[in-house]
C-alpha cells in the first residue's frame, strides 16, 4: 500500500532525470507521494529508496528531518500558526489559544472529524502582516480571532476548495522541461568544458 | 498608491531608485508578456553580447554583495572556483526562513522571470553548467509561480539548449526543500539538495566554491543577489554604484516589523538609510505604534544582537553595523515598543534556534534546549537568580569569548563580528544564545524582576524544575 501509482512513478522518473544524482530528487519524490497519500509510509519510503537508489534507512533519516512530511495521516487542512518574533509580538499568543478553543484540540492534535490539524509554526517570512498562519502552507495575514473563525467556516463549508488544495499538494503546476530544449544534466562523471567559455579549459 | 492587494507587505512609497522591485506595482508582473513588455530578458541579451569574463568583471565592479546574510560580494565569490574543473553548478538560495525575514519570498511571487533572468545571467558569466533554483517548501505560491516562469522561458528559449542561438546552454532545475531553517545555510542547503538531511558541513574544506555540490565547485547566491543582475547588465555597474555607497551599493530590501505603525517591506537605498529613517521616516514606518517608545530592535535577523535607540543613526551599512556589535543579516528588522515583555521576546527566538538545530553539534544541540529550558522557567516567574548566569556560561561553551564582539580593524573583523569564535559548525548555535545575550545585557533588570526569592523556602519541597 502506498507505493506511488502508475502516473506518479512516471513523474518521479521524469523528476529523477533531472539531476546528476538520482538521491537529489528524494525530497521532491516525498513530496509526490505525500500528495498522492497525504502523509509518509513505511512502503512509500521503501518504493522511494528504490527509485532513487538509497536504502530505506537512508529516505527515512531524509524524511524525519523535515518537518512538513507527515509520518502519520493529518487533517485535511493543516493550521499552522506562526509563534515566532514579530508574530508573537503582535498577538500570537492569544490566536493560538483561540485556535485551540475553536477547533477543540491543542497544538499538535487533530479535530475529529479530520478536518484540522492545528500546529505551532514557526517564522513563515510574512512578519509586516502579523500575526500569521498558514492553512496548507497558504499565508492568511493579519489574523484575529473572528477573521480565524470565518477562515475557518469557509473551509468546512468548502467554499476555499479552489484556492486551498487539501493537504499534500504543494504546487498544483509542475515544472516541463521539454525533450527538445533541455540542455541535459551536467554530470560530475563526464566533466565538459562549458561551450561558451572555451577559454576555460587552459 | 502605496500597497498593492497583490503584494502584501511591499510598500512603494518616496522616489526612491527600483532595482529589484520595479514590477511590484503590476498585478501580472510575473508573466512572460508584462515581463518583455517591461524590458525583460534584455539584460540576457545585452550579456550574451559580451564574453562571460565581461560580465563576471562587470559584477565584480558593482560589488553585488551577498544580499542572504554574510554580505559577501557576489563577483568575488564567482573568482574563488578553482580554474579548469568542471561542472560548476548554481545553487539558488531560496530558503528564505530567517526570523523577520521576506523578501525572496516577494521577489518569487511578484517578479520570477526576473529571478530566472539573473540565474542566466550568473550561469553565463562564471560557466555554470546546471541551476537548480531551491524554493522553501512552505511557499506554494512562490513555488508555482516561479514554475511557470521556467516553463514559459524553456517554452521562449531563455533556457535550455543553445540559449536564443548562441553556444550558451543550461538548465534551471526546480527544487523545493520541506521545512527544516537550516538548510539556508550554504552547505546544509547542498546536502539537502543531495536528497540528505540538511546538516551543514564543515568549512574548510567544504567551501561550496571549492568542493560543493556532488563535491564539484558551486555557487550558493541567495534570491535578491541574483535578481540584481538583470538591472546592472541592462544599466552598468557605473549607474549601479550610483546608488548606495561605495562599500554598499545599490539598494536593500528590508522588511521592518513588530511595533511600528507601517511595517512593511521596502527597497531602500544601501549604506545610507538610517534606521532613524526607516522607523520614523514618513515614506517608511512612519513611528512606534501609538506614539509608544522604542525599546529595542533586532536589526539583521533573529540572529542578530540587539540594538537600542542608542543606534538609531546607524547607516544600514555592514562594516558600520558591524563595528557597533551587530550584523545587517538578511535585511530584517524587528522593533520591540516600552511595552515589551523582554525575557518572553528573546525566549521566542531563542525556541526558535533551539528547536530549528539539526543536532550535528553538541553544543548546539544541549546548549539551545538547556538555554530555552532555563530561559521558559525565568519567564514563567521560576527561576533563580543563578539561572542568570548559568545562561551566559552555557552561550560561553557555545560561543566563548568576547560576545558579540565589536568589530575592531586591528584583528580584520570589521565585517562579521559575530560570532567571535564558536564551537558549532554553523551559527544556528550561537544564533540561539544571541538573543539571550542581548536582552541579559540590556535589560537584566527585566529578568531579575521575574525571579522570585526563594531562600527561605526547603530545597526538598521548593523548587519545581524540568527534567532533562
Amino acid at each position: 500500500m502506498s507505493r506511488l501509482n502508475e502516473a506518479n512513478v512516471l513523474v518521479a522518473k521524469e523528476i529523477i532525470g533531472r539531476y546528476p544524482r538520482a538521491r537529489s530528487a528524494t525530497i521532491p519524490l516525498l513530496h509526490l507521494s505525500q500528495q498522492q497519500n497525504g502523509y509518509i509510509t513505511d512502503d512509500a519510503i521503501a518504493h522511494i529508496a528504490e527509485l532513487v537508489g538509497a536504502t530505506s534507512a537512508e529516505v527515512l533519516g531524509t524524511c524525519t528531518f523535515y518537518e512538513m512530511f507527515k509520518m502519520a495521516p493529518v487533517g485535511k487542512y493543516l493550521v499552522n500558526i506562526c509563534g515566532t518574533m514579530s508574530c508573537q509580538l503582535l498577538g500570537a499568543d492569544e490566536l493560538m489559544h483561540h485556535a485551540e478553543q475553536t477547533l477543540g484540540v491543542k497544538a499538535g492534535g487533530t479535530t475529529s472529524d479530520g478536518m484540522f490539524t492545528l500546529e505551532h509554526a514557526e517564522c513563515q517570512a510574512a512578519c509586516t502582516e502579523a500575526p500569521n498562519m498558514q492553512v496548507n502552507y497558504r499565508h492568511c495575514h493579519r489574523m484575529t480571532t473572528a477573521n480565524f473563525d470565518e477562515l475557518i467556516d469557509d473551509l468546512r463549508a468548502g467554499r476555499l476548495d479552489g484556492e486551498i488544495p487539501a493537504h499534500g499538494t504543494l504546487a498544483r503546476v509542475r515544472q516541463q522541461i521539454p525533450a527538445d530544449k533541455a540542455a541535459g544534466v551536467a554530470s560530475p562523471d563526464a566533466p565538459v568544458v562549458p561551450a561558451w567559455m572555451p577559454e576555460a579549459a587552459q | 498608491m502605496s500597497t498593492y492587494p497583490w503584494a502584501a507587505g511591499y510598500i512603494d512609497d518616496g522616489d526612491r531608485p527600483k532595482v529589484v522591485t520595479s514590477r511590484f506595482h503590476l498585478e501580472d508582473g510575473y508573466t512572460l508578456e508584462r515581463y518583455h513588455a517591461t524590458g525583460g530578458y534584455d539584460g540576457l541579451k545585452a550579456v550574451l553580447k559580451k564574453s562571460p569574463t565581461e560580465v563576471h568583471d562587470e559584477v565584480k565592479t558593482a560589488t553585488v554583495l551577498g544580499r542572504g546574510g554574510a554580505g559577501f560580494p557576489a563577483g568575488t565569490k564567482w573568482g574563488l572556483m578553482p580554474a579548469g574543473k568542471f561542472p560548476r553548478y548554481l545553487v539558488v538560495n531560496g530558503d528564505e526562513s530567517e526570523p523577520g525575514t521576506y523578501k525572496d519570498r516577494l521577489l518569487m511571487e511578484r517578479d520570477p522571470h526576473q529571478l530566472v533572468e539573473g540565474c542566466l545571467i550568473a550561469a553565463y558569466a562564471a560557466g555554470l553548467s546546471q541551476v537548480f533554483l531551491y524554493i522553501r517548501g512552505e511557499m506554494p505560491l512562490a513555488h508555482e509561480r516561479v514554475t511557470n516562469a521556467l516553463n514559459e522561458a524553456y517554452a521562449a528559449g531563455y533556457i535550455g539548449k543553445n540559449i536564443l542561438g548562441t553556444k550558451f546552454s543550461v538548465d534551471i532545475v526546480l527544487h523545493w526543500g520541506a521545512g527544516a531553517y537550516v538548510v539556508g545555510e550554504e552547505t546544509a542547503l547542498i546536502e539537502s539538495l543531495e536528497g540528505k538531511r540538511g546538516e551543514p558541513r564543515l568549512k574548510p574544506p567544504f567551501f561550496p566554491a571549492a568542493i560543493g555540490l556532488y563535491g564539484q565547485p558551486t555557487i550558493v547566491n541567495n534570491v535578491e543577489t541574483l535578481s540584481n543582475l538583470p538591472w546592472l547588465a541592462i544599466n552598468g555597474a557605473a549607474a549601479y554604484t550610483a546608488i548606495g555607497t561605495a562599500t554598499s551599493p545599490g539598494t536593500r530590501m528590508v522588511a521592518v516589523s513588530g511595533h511600528v505603525n507601517r511595517p512593511g517591506v521596502y527597497e531602500i537605498i544601501n549604506g545610507t538609510t538610517t534606521f532613524r529613517d526607516l522607523f520614523y521616516g514618513e515614506e517608511f514606518c512612519q513611528g512606534i505604534r501609538n506614539g509608544n517608545e522604542l525599546k529595542a530592535f533586532v536589526p539583521g535577523g533573529g540572529s542578530a544582537p540587539w540594538f537600542t535607540p542608542e543606534q538609531l543613526d546607524l547607516p544600514f551599512e555592514g562594516r558600520l553595523v558591524g563595528a557597533a556589535g551587530s550584523m545587517l543579516g538578511s535585511g530584517a528588522i524587528m522593533v520591540m515598543d516600552h511595552t515589551t515583555d523582554i525575557p518572553k521576546a528573546a525566549l521566542t527566538l531563542t525556541h526558535f534556534y533551539a528547536a530549528e538545530s539539526c543536532g550535528q553539534c553538541t553544543p548546539c544541540r544541549e546548549g539551545g534546549t538547556w538555554l530555552e529550558r532555563v530561559l521558559q522557567r525565568v519567564v514563567d516567574g521560576r527561576g533563580t537568580r543563578a539561572d542568570l548566569d548559568q545562561m551566559f556560561e552555557i552561550g560561553e561553551s557555545i560561543c566563548p569569548g568576547n560576545f558579540p564582539h565589536a568589530s575592531s580593524s586591528k584583528l580584520g573583523l570589521d565585517a562579521t563580528p559575530f560570532p567571535y569564535k564558536m564551537t558549532t559548525i554553523c551559527f544556528v548555535g550561537p544564533s540561539a544564545f544571541a538573543p539571550v545575550h542581548s536582552a541579559l545585557t540590556l535589560f537584566r533588570d527585566e529578568f531579575e524582576a521575574k525571579i522570585v526569592e526563594r531562600k527561605h523556602i526547603p530545597v526538598s519541597v521548593g523548587v519545581v524544575d524540568d527534567h532533562h
